[in-house]
């Protein structure tokens, strides 16, 4: 390095430099990423946003009504029916999601050291939502669904899985609780390896059984990691669509009218774009809310280990 | 399973059969012409338009009129060396989906099919325009279709916004074989009646054909309506608004129609006595054991493998549906005429697509006389004789009907309803996504037999009020 700077604290000058450098060049790695996500975020985000407040019927421009698509949100009956069937779903769908996976992620952890096997519960979550959607579709066919047939061979009478109103909810569940409960899994399973063996060592020196083991060492080391598989899979959770879209478009009698679906019917079948981005945005808020409050709750910043 | 809550029920797409592909592109129908044409823009690049030829995009969901239009439309590209068509088909659900997108983004169809469920909004925004100004389509003649079909494709304003295409009517159809099982004759279903109070001979055959699982009849003593094996009549999976193949020939049969006018009317009739009673009736079949509760029956088994399959006996049918049924094997298949209702004679409801004219079209002239072509006797009897459809003008329905005799096929019933002014009118309103959205809910409850017909008083308010 050749410089002809005039001295200066020594020291510091070619590092300093050299730093400089590496902005306008890390500048230029975030650059693709940022245009990304101003273009397919941020923009969509405040257009969005924008198009809330006005009626919107995407072929025509839009107008500001100011807060009129607010106003009918909240005397909408069919808004609320869909924001419970909604919630409806996530406490189903992330309740049994959870357990599932923590005891898969024990298992793994404590039975199993075969990669292939521990690749293998990864397995549904490498099929598309809407494959594996399709696929449940016919498996729980009221006609022709090898799972009534099993049933009817127990003497079971058939069951109307998606046409069912006390059914549907459970069943869209369910079967996205087997699409995403190997991808959760490992993630508890990443957050369990951050677990220093010696704590179980340890315990068992002293005589803890595994049970025990479990509850005292595994469950409350683990809390920052579940705090954020929660939050990821509860936002995810609220957004579900595709499996909806794909068995039952909201039926029957809107038992499994979720609140994505409400938001896709109202702007692509009816064209009421800024009424669907109220709602979308009222969505938004809730999510934010819900995590706000469990990142709070959970302390999911800190960990018990340190 | 209730599918398709909305916008509407698809009314052509042939559920139960292996769905047709995404998207087929038929580029170069005609090969030698569309070599010649493609030779030009090869050797000079872009001066394709200098030498006048214009590009159409026309766009269809029925693949199986596919072959019938593409035949058709050779000819028209044969007889109008200065045009060249490209024709794209895709699925019912696909088809709407992507028309909107490509309006979006001014890259759509010049020319599309399109339906009555459909139009008013896209007249509501815009996106298509009338065809009656250009001298081709003005050149058709008021005779030149079937009485109404250009009632249902004039809008508001008393401008033409489809060139009429095809028509479809109701009737049922049966198995041959099922019936005479049950000790009937193909002409006990030729001159049934109906009334929502106890359903009349038309309900005592459905009686007689319906079978618990102990083989007991539905006229029988001991019957046991929870555990029937075969329906009498069969469903589809989902019933809709227009209730085009379930209930609307009784409603429509007893004088009702939806709204206060044949065409864009705003005040909606559920709430009256004859409609509610029907509804009543219809879904009563179910406690009765006559007719499928609901979801028992999801997509996967449609009316038609319903018919194949046993479980049911008789299916409300399209007339766009006679290929289907007829080509079911091991059916023997009959058709009968609608049941007589209150009024005294059959009701069908009565619905025909159009073509449509975007516009955003850069060649609406040219557009223009493709749909014109398309109504002409020529282009007409070319798709009447495949037997698929009923073209919209006397010469092709005469030509589709002469196709089905040559198959066996007796379809007056359906063609009579037409021919003797027994139908209603498939309503055509504006806000039809919405008022789908409103009403499915109580017609699935209706059909869980959660409710009874009354319940629509209140919805029908709803309804009344997204026209104020």
């Amino acid at each position: 390095m050749s410089t002809t700077a005039p001295p200066r604290p020594a020291a510091a000058a070619p590092p300093r430099r050299r730093r400089r450098d590496d902005t306008r060049l890390a500048l230029l790695f975030i650059l693709p990423a940022s245009i990304g996500l101003l273009v397919f975020l941020v923009w969509p985000l405040l257009t969005g946003l924008y198009y809330s407040f006005t009626e919107y019927a995407i072929l025509t421009p839009p107008q500001w009504v100011g807060l009129e698509n607010y106003r009918t949100l909240l005397a909408d009956p069919v808004f609320w029916t869909s924001l419970r069937v909604t919630v409806v779903y996530v406490l189903i769908n992330i309740g049994v999601q959870t357990v599932a996976a923590l005891l898969i992620a024990v298992l793994m952890q404590r039975l199993t050291q075969s990669t292939w096997l521990r690749s293998l519960v990864l397995a549904p979550y490498l099929v598309s939502n809407v494959v594996a959607a399709i696929v449940f579709l016919w498996l729980l066919d009221s006609q022709l669904g090898i799972v009534n047939l099993a049933l009817q061979g127990l003497g079971v009478d058939p069951i109307s899985f998606w046409a069912n109103e006390s059914w549907v909810i459970p069943t869209i569940a369910l079967v996205n609780v087997w699409r995403h409960m190997g991808y959760t899994a490992l993630l508890l399973f990443a957050g369990l390896q951050s677990i220093p063996e010696q704590l179980y060592e340890a315990a068992r020196t002293e005589g803890a059984g595994e049970l025990a083991m479990f509850r005292r060492i595994t469950l409350p080391l683990l809390r920052p990691i579940l705090a954020l598989v929660l939050i990821m899979t509860i936002i995810g959770s609220f957004q579900v669509f595709d499996t909806v879209s794909v068995t039952t478009q909201g039926g029957p009698a809107d038992a499994s009218k979720v609140l994505q679906m409400y938001i896709y019917e109202n702007a692509f079948a009816q064209y009421e774009f800024g009424y669907a981005s109220a709602l979308s945005v009222a969505l938004l808020l809730i999510l934010m809310v819900i995590t706000f409050a469990q990142y709070w709750l959970s302390r999911a910043g800190q960990s018990d280990l340190d | 399973m209730t599918r398709r809550h909305t916008p509407d029920t698809p009314t052509r797409s042939t559920l139960g059969s292996p769905r047709p592909p995404r998207r087929r592109v038929l580029t170069g129908t005609a090969a030698a012409l569309a070599a010649a044409a493609g030779a030009g823009t090869l050797t000079s690049c872009g001066s394709a338009a200098a030498e006048g030829t214009v590009e159409l995009d026309y766009w269809l969901w029925d693949a199986n009129q596919l072959p019938g239009y593409a035949e058709a439309i050779d000819l028209f590209m044969a007889q109008n060396p200065d045009i060249r068509v490209r024709i794209t088909q895709m699925g019912w659900d696909d088809y709407w989906t992507k028309l909107t997108a490509s309006f979006v983004a001014e890259a759509g169809p010049d020319l599309f099919t399109d339906h009555l469920g459909r139009y008013p909004e896209f007249l509501r925004l815009g996106v298509i325009a009338p065809l009656g100004e250009y001298p081709e389509v003005a050149a058709l003649e008021e005779g030149t279709f079937q009485e109404g079909l250009r009632e249902l494709w004039t809008g508001q304003d008393g401008l033409l916004y489809g060139v009429p295409k095809d028509f479809d009517t109701i009737a049922l159809m049966y198995d041959r074989t099922v019936i005479e099982e049950a000790g009937l004759t193909p002409e006990d279903l030729a001159d049934l009646d109906w009334n929502p109070e106890d359903g009349g001979s038309f309900e005592r055959v459905l009686a007689r054909l319906s079978v618990d699982e102990n083989g007991v009849r539905g006229d029988e003593e001991g019957f046991d309506p929870e555990h029937v094996a075969v329906y009498g009549m069969a469903a589809d999976a989902g019933i809709d608004y227009t209730g085009q193949t379930s209930w609307s020939p009784f409603a429509l049969s007893t004088g009702w129609f939806f709204t206060e006018e044949d065409t864009w009317g705003t005040r909606f009739r559920y709430d009256d006595e004859r409609f509610q009673q029907t509804l009543d009736w219809y879904f009563g079949l179910v406690d009765k054991g006559f007719f499928p509760p609901f979801g028992l029956f999801g997509d996967s088994s449609p009316a038609q493998t319903q018919l194949q399959g046993g479980s049911s006996a008789i299916a409300v049918a399209g007339s766009w549906m006679i290929g289907t049924y007829a080509s079911l094997e091991g059916v023997d298949l009959g058709i009968a005429p609608l049941p007589r209702g209150p009024i005294g004679t059959p009701m069908s409801m009565f619905n025909g697509l159009g073509d449509s004219l975007s516009a955003q079209s850069e060649h609406p002239e040219e557009a223009a006389r493709l749909a014109a072509f398309l109504a002409s006797p020529d282009a007409q009897e070319i798709i009447g004789g495949r037997a698929v459809v009923f073209p919209s003008t006397p010469v092709g329905t005469e030509a589709a009907v002469a196709a089905y005799e040559e198959q066996g096929l007796e379809v007056s019933p359906f063609t009579d309803r037409v021919d003797q002014g027994e139908t209603g009118l498939y309503p055509l309103v504006e806000n039809a996504a919405q008022i789908a959205s409103v009403l499915q809910p109580v017609i699935d409850r209706l059909w869980m037999r959660q409710t009874d017909a009354s319940a629509f008083t209140e919805y029908n308010e709803q309804v009344n009020a997204l026209f104020e």
